[in-house]
């Protein structure tokens, strides 16, 4: 099937409609605050990506998961894959990490979205 | 964080909207991300400890960069605003050397292109990134939750004198509306002008006056404190 290279991807709103713009804010949390600084270290200092791989990286995801996630939970999303990618580790270390992590929260964790609106 | 969220969100401009806290005609928050564990508050947790063991940043980095963003605040923006309106060298070279005059204001970009956008009586701009969040944060912080979501990104440039509106900016009919659209390599920062009544008065002073949305361009500046 040939491929429509001119559509227009989920991102990509500008001009469309929209509703009335929701002008509360939230303050940044200490992991949402993590995530930018993770991303800052990766792109400045280490190299490992651009903001460009890391729009690439938000640009892929799938329409319902873009408007469900909330914005650094993109972020991480994103910056997770490209370090995969780049090799800096590898899924198996991420999953056993994950675990142990998750091992620490006995009161469990709540599916990904589940703690904001999308933005 | 919690506790106190009604108290600390505010709308970015001060003249309405300050009334007491009503849960019927109260804006619905986000829950607070703190206390609650989820999947990518997780995956954030896994992936920095693992950056940490195979040696490639330290906790004092983490620490080091998000104390270096609590730093980037719109009070750093609006001094630079301020200088701008009393030093009209620095004005010219805030607008001809954008990224010069930044660091002489102690500000660092980095490799970023930064464009000084000037209001006049005859043109108002606005800012925005309609694919992302692409925002001047070196002197203004991380942007708001509204200029990253769906309706700012989409509607401000179809019809950008009815989002102004909804930020309770009203621009004269035969005045002029830019909206430019940022990217990820250029960011654009809006000089907003100096209101009338404020002859005299300290660059400090000035300042004070200066808030964020008004250096995006969805406010002007008011004069009255």
């Amino acid at each position: 099937m040939e491929r429509d290279f001119t559509a227009r991807g989920h991102h990509d709103m500008g001009g469309l409609d929209g509703g009335e713009i929701d002008r509360a804010e939230h303050d940044y949390a200490l992991w949402e605050k993590r995530v930018d600084a993770l991303m800052m270290l990766c792109t400045n200092r280490l190299k490992l990506m651009t903001v460009d791989q890391l729009r690439k990286g938000i640009e892929a995801l799938p329409p319902e998961a873009y408007d469900e996630m909330t914005y650094y939970e993109r972020w991480i999303s994103s910056v997770t894959n490209t370090l995969l990618e780049r090799g800096v580790f590898t899924a198996d270390e991420l999953g056993a990490k994950m675990e142990e992590v998750r091992a620490r929260y006995p009161d469990g964790v709540m599916p990904g979205g589940a703690a904001g609106g999308g933005c | 964080m919690s506790g106190n969220h009604h108290d600390r969100h505010h709308h970015g401009h001060d003249h309405d909207h300050l009334h007491p806290y009503d849960p019927e005609h109260h804006h619905p928050h986000r829950p607070d991300q703190d206390d609650t564990m989820t999947y990518y508050r997780l995956m954030e947790e896994a992936v920095r400890e693992l950056m940490i063991e195979k040696g490639l940043v330290t906790p004092d980095d983490i620490r080091a960069e998000v104390e270096a963003m609590d730093a980037r605040v719109p009070a750093n923006g609006a001094k630079v605003v301020a200088r701008a309106w009393t030093d009209p060298d620095f004005k010219k070279r805030l607008i001809e050397t954008p990224k010069e005059a930044i660091a002489e204001a102690g500000h660092d970009i980095g490799p970023m292109k930064l464009v000084v956008l000037e209001n006049t009586p005859e043109v108002h701009n606005v800012v925005v990134c309609t694919l992302c969040s692409c925002y001047p944060r070196w002197i203004l912080g991380i942007p708001p939750d509204w200029y990253k979501s769906r309706s700012y990104r989409s509607r401000v440039v179809r019809e950008p004198r009815a989002v102004l509106k909804e930020f309770g900016t009203e621009i004269a009919g035969d005045r002029e509306v830019r909206v430019h659209d940022s990217t990820a390599d250029m960011r654009y920062f809006v000089l907003p002008m100096r209101p009338a009544g404020t002859d005299g008065m300290s660059e400090e002073d000035l300042a004070a006056l200066v808030h964020r949305d008004a250096m995006i361009g969805v406010t002007e500046v008011s004069g009255a404190r």
